[in-house]
């Protein structure tokens, strides 16, 4: 696709010159999001090459179905509902992993369970370099089911709202809020095993 | 009164500060008299900073590519 200059244009524009067959005004939306989409693909699926393919499938639906999407949305809300239904196809597809549906029974209640308290020390991130932080990151977020997963990469990476999460999973709010508890907990939970403070010890509570 | 795993449950909204004065005022108390649920709260928003803050990366200029070349073909095969 031709390099555009449509960098200051106006999403709503975007769309409508993209429904006309504009594919220059389409080309300006894929490079508006593609970064963030790319990032979610890897995130959920913990792959490059499956995120890759995420990436590409997202927009070619998005191309496809453009006429479906009545704007009663956001554009990136609906594009971020396509990419993880596509993420979690690959996931089910490698089938290692067996839960990975968003619509699964997933137990949610009582057991919000803190097994480690420990304060961290200060910015304990520091003692890390960026690519074993990022290994750290990467390995907490792998370790959570999909369903868990799927809502705190959405809430806390992508910084979307409950609402929007909600939409784009096609959950209801009390399950994004209780998920991402757990999510977040568990997360906590991984990265206390790092940065906790010397000598601050594990200790059972709850 | 208040209990630790009533803390724990509003921990996220806490956190998002997606709740009402009193609620709040209520988990403030909470926490400055309970260590475990101190920390909890503290280490909880933490994490939740540290993945904020990591960087996006941009797209590979190689996967960009890919993904142009691909919508290319698609819009080709349309028209």
């Amino acid at each position: 696709m031709a390099v555009t200059s449509q960098a200051g244009i106006d999403e709503g524009v975007l769309l409508a010159q993209a429904r006309d067959g504009d594919t220059r005004a389409f080309a300006e939306l894929v490079r508006r999001y593609e970064g963030k989409i790319f990032r979610l693909a890897q995130h959920i699926t913990q792959n490059r090459e499956d995120a890759e393919d995420v990436l590409q499938e997202t927009f070619m639906k998005a191309y496809e179905h453009l006429d479906q999407f009545k704007g009663d949305s956001k554009f990136y809300t609906w594009i971020v509902r396509i990419a993880v239904n596509q993420a979690l196809m690959k996931l089910r597809r490698r089938k290692t992993d067996k839960s990975v549906s968003l619509d699964e029974q997933i137990d949610t209640g009582e057991d919000t369970v803190v097994r480690e308290i420990a304060a961290w020390g200060e910015d304990p991130e520091q003692h890390f370099s960026r690519e074993e932080l990022g290994k750290i990151l990467d390995t907490a977020i792998q370790s959570l089911e999909p369903p868990y997963r799927s809502v705190f990469v959405l809430r806390d990476i992508e910084d979307m709202s409950t609402e929007e999460t909600a939409e784009a999973l096609g959950l209801s709010i009390p399950a994004v809020k209780s998920r991402l508890l757990r999510a977040r907990l568990q997360l906590r939970e991984k990265l206390t095993r790092f940065f906790k403070r010397k000598g601050d010890d594990a200790f059972a509570y709850m | 009164m208040l209990t630790c795993k009533d803390f724990l449950h509003e921990l996220s909204d806490f956190l998002d500060e997606d709740m009402d004065r009193e609620l709040r005022a209520k988990l403030e108390t909470h926490i400055a008299e309970c260590p475990n649920c101190w920390v909890i709260a503290d280490t909880t928003k933490r994490t939740i900073q540290i993945y904020k803050g990591m960087d996006p990366q941009p797209v590979p200029p190689d996967v960009e590519k890919r993904l142009m070349d691909a919508l290319e073909r698609k819009i080709a095969a349309r028209h």
